[in-house]
């Protein structure tokens, strides 16, 4: 029961991560145009934020490592998430003021924007690992399992809002609902850990 | 039905490998696309893929390079019937350089800001295509959202905008917004006219229209066979009776007759019905999968 808990988290913050990362590019078109350095500057500021993340995840995993604690990155991860709708637009605007590169622009808008958000999923994948690991015989088993299920949740976020999401939404609502989804999970989580 | 598609398919076929099939002069691929110069008998084109079926984007003809080839391009000198002597002129897309050029011509004194993202354009439109920047032609490289959004923080005006920054393939998605179209408004001011060149088809065309009336209002809707473009024409001042364009038509006729431009067929083709789904949603920085729904058919 706690695997599959587990498992649905981590493909949720692999869904999550990707969903807003294709996001981001969208967000920053009307002030730093579409072309590939505004990926590249998206595409810099989701790996910097997550390697942070899975190291600063894996040291959180040290200290009495419960699934409750575990919600609480998910909370977290919603209340960071809600507020993107909110500030993206007067953030833009400040920094397009500052900077006239729309390299340097697109980079230090992405930072603002989605470094935090970013971080605190990366905290998610190696955390899940602590949970899940019983003996170090089956440790690399264990990551190699979380790895294929959050990487699915990635590449099914990737599909779902590029193909549907953006035909039917708008983005704050896909924020939204991304946001929604987390808050649901750390309750879920929540609630089995007291049930435990 | 099945023969004459049939039928359709073999025309297409001998037509674009058979005697047409210009040499390709040019190729160079750039940070957005393909392009391609491409010389057929006397008429030089710019095309912006590698696809057969990809239509050309520019074309000049090398022994009469005033005329204009394209029915779209004539047609969005139709802007002239509302902007009779545009001085400060802004141009999203530069293509071959026909516009810019042609503008030139008819108006020396103007000066024209030309924006094009692709750096490799400017190069080709200059060495094949007879473009040259001037002291009245400056080029801008940069998206066309962002030079907006710098023209307006520098409290810039223009009499004449025009929009053709869509080739064949892809649009770029932030250009295609109630948002960009009102930061276009801004630099307008209170008297200029924005011609864009867009989409006639799929439902896209819904969309599209739904979101130039959520911004202008009323605006002239111009499409005209075998252009499969449909021409929009604002004018902040209010749009001119059928009288005065027909007037300012018969002005002009001469002077455009060079570039074999028929601008006094153009009046009664410039229409202000609506024609297209109301209840289309209109496309902002929000929503804007216009590619999405230029793929997809009009319902009705």
């Amino acid at each position: 029961m706690k695997n599959v808990l587990v498992s649905a988290l981590a493909f949720t913050s692999g869904f999550v991560i990707m969903s807003l990362e294709l996001l981001g590019g969208r967000l920053l078109a009307p002030y730093f145009g579409s072309s590939i350095y505004v990926w590249g500057s998206v595409i810099t500021v989701f790996m910097l934020a997550l390697s942070a993340g899975y190291l600063t995840g894996g040291w959180l995993s040290l200290f009495n490592p419960s699934l409750k604690r575990f919600s609480l990155i998910f909370f977290t991860s919603a209340a960071t998430l809600y507020p993107l709708a909110m500030i993206t637009e007067p953030v833009m605007e400040r920094v397009f003021e500052a900077l006239t590169d729309p390299r340097w622009g697109s980079l230090v808008a992405a930072l603002i924007l989605f470094a935090l958000p970013t971080f605190i999923l990366g905290l998610i994948s190696p955390y899940a690992v602590r949970l899940l690991v019983v003996n170090v015989d089956r440790a690399g088993n264990t990551a190699g399992t979380l790895y294929f299920v959050s990487t699915i949740g990635s590449a099914l976020g990737t599909l779902a809002t590029s193909f549907y999401f953006v035909l039917w939404f708008q983005m704050d609502t896909i924020i939204f609902l991304l946001s929604g989804t987390l808050l649901i999970l750390g309750f879920v989580s929540w609630i089995a850990a007291r049930n435990r | 039905m099945k023969y004459s598609a049939t039928l359709l398919l073999t025309l297409t076929v001998l037509f674009t490998t058979g005697p047409l099939q210009g040499r390709i002069i040019h190729r160079e691929q750039s940070l957005y696309q393909t392009i391609l110069v491409d010389d057929t008998g006397s008429r030089r084109c710019l095309q912006f893929s590698v696809r057969r079926d990809q239509r050309n984007q520019s074309c000049v003809d090398l022994k009469h390079p005033q005329r204009m080839v394209f029915t779209y391009t004539q047609m969005m000198m139709a802007g002239l019937l509302l902007a009779p002597d545009p001085q400060k002129i802004l141009i999203i897309g530069l293509g071959g350089g026909t516009l810019p050029l042609a503008l030139n011509d008819l108006f020396p004194e103007a000066l024209i800001d030309v924006v094009e993202i692709d750096a490799v354009v400017v190069r080709v439109a200059e060495e094949y295509f007879g473009f040259q920047s001037s002291e009245h032609i400056k080029v801008f490289e940069t998206d066309g959202r962002i030079f907006t959004k710098r023209a307006i923080m520098r409290h810039d005006q223009y009499d004449l905008i025009i929009l053709d920054a869509f080739n064949g393939d892809y649009i770029p998605e932030h250009l295609m917004t109630r948002e960009y179209l009102q930061e276009t408004r801004t630099l307008l001011g209170s008297k200029g006219t924005l011609v864009a060149n867009t989409f006639a088809q799929s439902r896209l065309y819904d969309h599209e229209s739904v979101t130039y009336a959520s911004v202008f209002g009323d605006y002239f809707n111009f499409k005209q066979y075998p252009s499969s473009n449909r021409i929009i024409l604002v004018s902040m001042a209010g749009l001119p009776t059928l009288d005065l364009l027909k007037a300012r038509a018969t002005r002009w006729r001469d002077r455009l007759r060079a570039y074999r431009i028929p601008i006094h067929n153009y009046p009664d083709r410039m229409s202000r019905t609506i024609d297209w789904d109301r209840d289309a949603r209109v496309l902002t920085d929000q929503y804007a999968p216009a590619n999405l729904l230029r793929s997809r058919n009009r319902h009705r």
